[in-house]
């Protein structure tokens, strides 16, 4: 008899595989959120084995037009490379009107909530204009489909912060976005909400259970390209967790390739250090990231 | 490796966790020092709690809303601790958390001792079948560290989890507040000898590794994605148990279809040739099948699983509207989805207050139950005995997943004639107004079948009447019946014909169902009932229960008796025993069922 060991990491990827599977049978207009960050291209990465190569799930993403142009430049090399179906949209009346920080006259959750979390539920209810990839042109055009997502793949992990620690695999939400935290569907073993009331949509999670370090692990392991903000490329810093450029800032570090990463991360020297500590919105809101959350925020 | 972490309300898990992860280095020091810092700030003492109370409301409401994870690494390997929340409000959120976990910490106040939720979490864990369940009694310091403390609670609780089939691996003393016997041996403790919590999780055995196991393959989907030039068709899923290589004979259940595995895909792997349990799987076959997502891929050599309509189930019930009869609702089942009825309920128990029932006709919120289900078509699925994985389910009602259930028994395919007898009887019966329990309690006793066995001579006879005038004079509702009597009344149709005996046998079951459906204790004598007869009886006579005495020599093997009593044995000292035995069934029947 043939032993087959699995180790965490293996553990991890077949539990994801088989969310992301269990979601794209069940959900008819399903989406998955790519904020182009490690842990969202882990999940993309994690969709190319769950479906054999192909991502057959559109991939959204909300741009704030405050995105580091990296950002935006390495999005749009993987969709072609990869020939994903990708979708962006945006809240541009906000843009328009500078109703944004640091330049107009608001503080960074109100930003948040006006660039992120309202863009994002616009965009996923179909209320705003949605842009595809239009792959034999190589450009954004607008989508004709104004069909609203009622499943919403996200890369949320439970070790990020308290809130996201109590989040189950298939999470509903109301027609308002919100979560109600305190009423959450059981999850019995391998047996997920999958069926949900018109009006409102499901957040599903294969990630919840896989750490920072998991995550870099795995990375290195399956030499999944990432954008080149995460690495030191010289100057003695590199992005931890990727924003918008006014809210989101390097820390010190010389790690940079994927090993190195993950050997800072083993030896300690950013344990007393929350991963999101470079994003200023998250000192703002009090609770951590939850009033974001409980609106709608990944 | 998944641990989850259960208990009554204020006993300390929370405590118990944070003090876990303070002391294997796993929190990142800011926030020890950040909540060490707000209590300062807020003029309130330091709790090792405090670290997960993460959520504003929580912390307001000073319980554990919903199951928490956190991660932790001891030097031999990695954890997920489910912290569990006490709270009955929260039920679903304790089961959702202990579905996931392969071990169980059960703690437990050492002064408060054995609470509700200490008993109901008992119960969830034999009935989400986790065996390895460690008890901590938390809070030693507050008993100044007295060992009969522990050991009486220790003693007291063994007994209880006795009647749920589940012995805890260990029992630890601990103060989770100041760290005796987590990490390190507590020399507060000097008279426990046993492992630290550290220890005893480091030693709980990892998930059975599968791979021996029956193949078993839940098809999720079949792939084609013809779009993007690919014309592999794939039939994707987990495997759950056992392992295949190509070119292995399959078939797939409940169609009976057969083919060929061709190849395994993957992405991004070296090519493979064979897969093995836990992982996520895809594979190509040599014949074009029309197969569908639910179906279960075995091996064509190996034993199958079962297929059938009918099922016999634990389930507990957590929807806000009740499991009713007739309703239908959606069962998932491995990675099929049938329509299902709620068929039948031979017993509940209510989780909230552990009242046991056997005349209830639906399934509130929290209760538990042994029930009949039946699906619109057949599925594919095993005991839970067989494949624990393929073995359980959940019912969906008006999109909520109401329900949660292991599989017992497949009441459909090679049901016997007996079986079918009685499903059929249960189906037709009539109740009264009065049920059972009202009796019951009314009477002030359970109902019971009580059968004499034992060779020719034994004295059983005598015993029983004996019983009977004992528990008579004590006023209870008791009836001794001599089954000589029915040659001449209820089975004179028969004569005495060997060919008979199956008919005489039922018709003493359907008795025994009947008087003890009156609220009756019951008491008859058989010379030399075997195995198979005892069987008979007690499937007949269900729902209700049968208790078995054998005096002397008997003839049972695989069913052994409820109460032995050695031939030439006094009469009164044998009624004492009795008396004995039924004390404790009843004592049971108040306080644990």
């Amino acid at each position: 008899m043939k032993t087959y060991h699995m180790d965490h990491l293996d553990r991890l990827e077949s539990q994801s595989i088989y969310i992301l599977r269990e979601a794209y049978r069940e959900f008819k207009s399903l989406c998955m959120l790519w904020s182009i960050g490690k842990d969202s291209t882990v999940l993309l990465w994690l969709a190319r084995k769950a479906f054999f190569g192909h991502v057959p799930i559109p991939l959204v993403h909300i741009d704030t037009r405050y995105k580091i142009p990296e950002m935006i430049e390495y999005r749009d090399r993987v969709a072609i490379e990869w020939n994903l179906n990708m979708i962006y949209g945006e809240n541009r009346d906000a843009i328009e009107e500078k109703r944004t920080f640091p330049d107009g006259n608001t503080d960074r959750i109100t930003c948040c909530r006006h660039l992120k979390s309202e863009a994002l539920k616009k965009t996923l209810s179909g209320q705003w204009p949605r842009f595809r990839m239009d792959h034999s042109l190589r450009k954004y055009v607008p989508d004709e489909s104004r069909t609203p997502y009622t499943g919403v793949i996200a890369g949320v992990r439970a070790d990020e912060e308290g809130s996201r620690s109590k989040e189950r695999y298939f999470s509903p939400r109301d027609s308002e976005n919100s979560w109600d935290v305190g009423d959450q569907p059981p999850e019995f073993w391998n047996q997920f909400k999958t069926d949900f009331a018109p009006g409102t949509h499901v957040r599903i999670h294969p990630l919840l259970d896989w750490t920072e370090l998991n995550v870099w692990e795995y990375i290195g392991r399956e030499n999944i390209p990432l954008v080149s903000l995460y690495f030191n490329r010289g100057n003695g810093t590199r992005y931890r967790s990727l924003g918008c450029f006014p809210c989101t800032t390097p820390i010190e570090s010389e790690a940079a390739t994927v090993s190195e990463i993950i050997a800072e991360l083993a030896d300690g020297r950013l344990s007393s250090v929350a991963e999101r500590s470079g994003r200023a919105q998250d000192r703002e809101d009090g609770g951590g990231l939850e009033t974001l959350r409980r609106d709608g925020y990944m | 490796m998944n641990i989850v972490i259960i208990g009554h309300v204020d006993h300390g898990k929370s405590t118990v966790i944070g003090r876990l992860l303070a002391d294997t280095g796993s929190l990142p020091e800011g926030r020890l020092e950040s909540v060490k810092e707000s209590c300062r700030r807020n003029a309130k003492p330091f709790e090792y709690a405090f670290l997960l109370d993460a959520l504003k409301d929580e912390q307001s409401q000073g319980i554990t809303i919903d199951t928490a994870r956190c991660f932790f690494r001891s030097d031999f390997r990695d954890y997920i601790i489910i912290d569990a929340p006490g709270h009955i409000e929260f039920l679903k959120n304790m089961i959702t958390g202990a579905s996931r976990a392969e071990a169980a910490l059960l703690v437990i106040d050492a002064r408060e001792g054995i609470q509700e939720n200490s008993k109901r979490h008992g119960h969830m864990a034999a009935m989400l079948g986790i065996r390895q369940v460690t008890v901590l009694v938390n809070k030693m310091d507050l008993v100044d560290y007295r060992e009969e403390v522990f050991s009486d609670l220790r003693d007291e609780y063994t007994a209880y989890l006795r009647h749920l089939d589940l012995t805890p691996l260990s029992f630890i003393p601990v103060s989770a507040r100041d760290g005796e016997n987590i990490a390190e041996h507590s020399l507060r403790m000097p008279w426990y000898s046993g492992h630290t919590v550290l220890r005893q999780l480091d030693l709980f055995r990892s998930a059975e590794d599968a791979s021996g196991a029956h193949f078993r393959f839940p098809v999720q989907d079949i792939y084609k994605f013809t779009g993007s030039n690919d014309d592999r068709r794939i039939v994707a899923g987990t495997v759950l148990a056992g392992s295949i290589e190509v070119g292995e004979n399959v078939v797939f259940q409940p169609s009976g279809k057969q083919s060929v595995i061709r190849s395994v895909e993957s992405f991004n792997t070296p090519s493979k040739r064979s897969a093995g349990a836990g992982q996520a799987a895809g594979f190509t076959l040599e014949t074009q099948l029309y197969i569908r997502p639910g179906e279960i891929m075995l091996k064509v050599s190996e034993p199958s699983c079962e297929v059938g309509s009918r099922f016999r189930a634990n389930v507990f019930w957590l929807g806000r509207a009740p499991l009713v009869k007739g309703r239908e609702y959606k069962l998932k089942v491995g990675t099929a989805r049938v329509a299902v009825k709620l068929a039948e309920i031979n017993n509940t128990l209510d989780s909230s207050d552990l009242v046991f029932s056997r005349s209830k006709q639906q399934l509130d919120c929290r209760d538990v139950g042994e029930c009949i289900f039946e699906t619109v078509r057949p599925v594919a699925f095993d005991t839970v005995s067989t494949n624990e994985a393929t073995g359980r389910f959940v019912v969906v009602d008006n999109y909520e997943i109401a329900g949660g259930g292991i599989i017992l028994e497949n009441l459909s395919s090679g049901q016997t004639p007996l079986q079918r007898h009685i499903s059929e009887r249960e189906r037709h019966w009539e109740y009264g107004m009065v049920r059972l329990s009202e009796r019951e309690h009314a009477n002030g006793h359970r109902a019971k079948f009580i059968l004499f066995t034992g060779s020719r001579g034994s004295g059983k006879r005598s015993l029983a009447k004996q019983l009977e005038q004992e528990l008579f004079s004590r006023k209870l509702h008791v009836y001794y019946l001599g089954l000589a009597a029915l040659e001449h009344g209820l089975d004179a149709d028969l004569g005495y014909h060997e060919d008979h005996a199956d008919e005489r046998l039922r018709r003493i079951g359907e008795l025994a169902r009947i008087l003890t459906d009156t609220g009756l204790i019951f008491i008859a004598v058989a010379d030399d009932a075997d195995d198979y007869a005892i069987e008979v009886l007690r499937q007949l006579n269900a729902p209700n229960e049968v208790l078995v005495v054998a005096v002397g020599d008997h003839l049972l093997s695989r069913f052994s008796p409820d109460l032995q009593i050695p031939a030439g044995t006094d009469d009164s000292a044998a009624v004492e025993r009795l008396n004995g035995m039924l004390a404790t069934r009843e004592i049971i029947a108040d306080y644990h069922i």
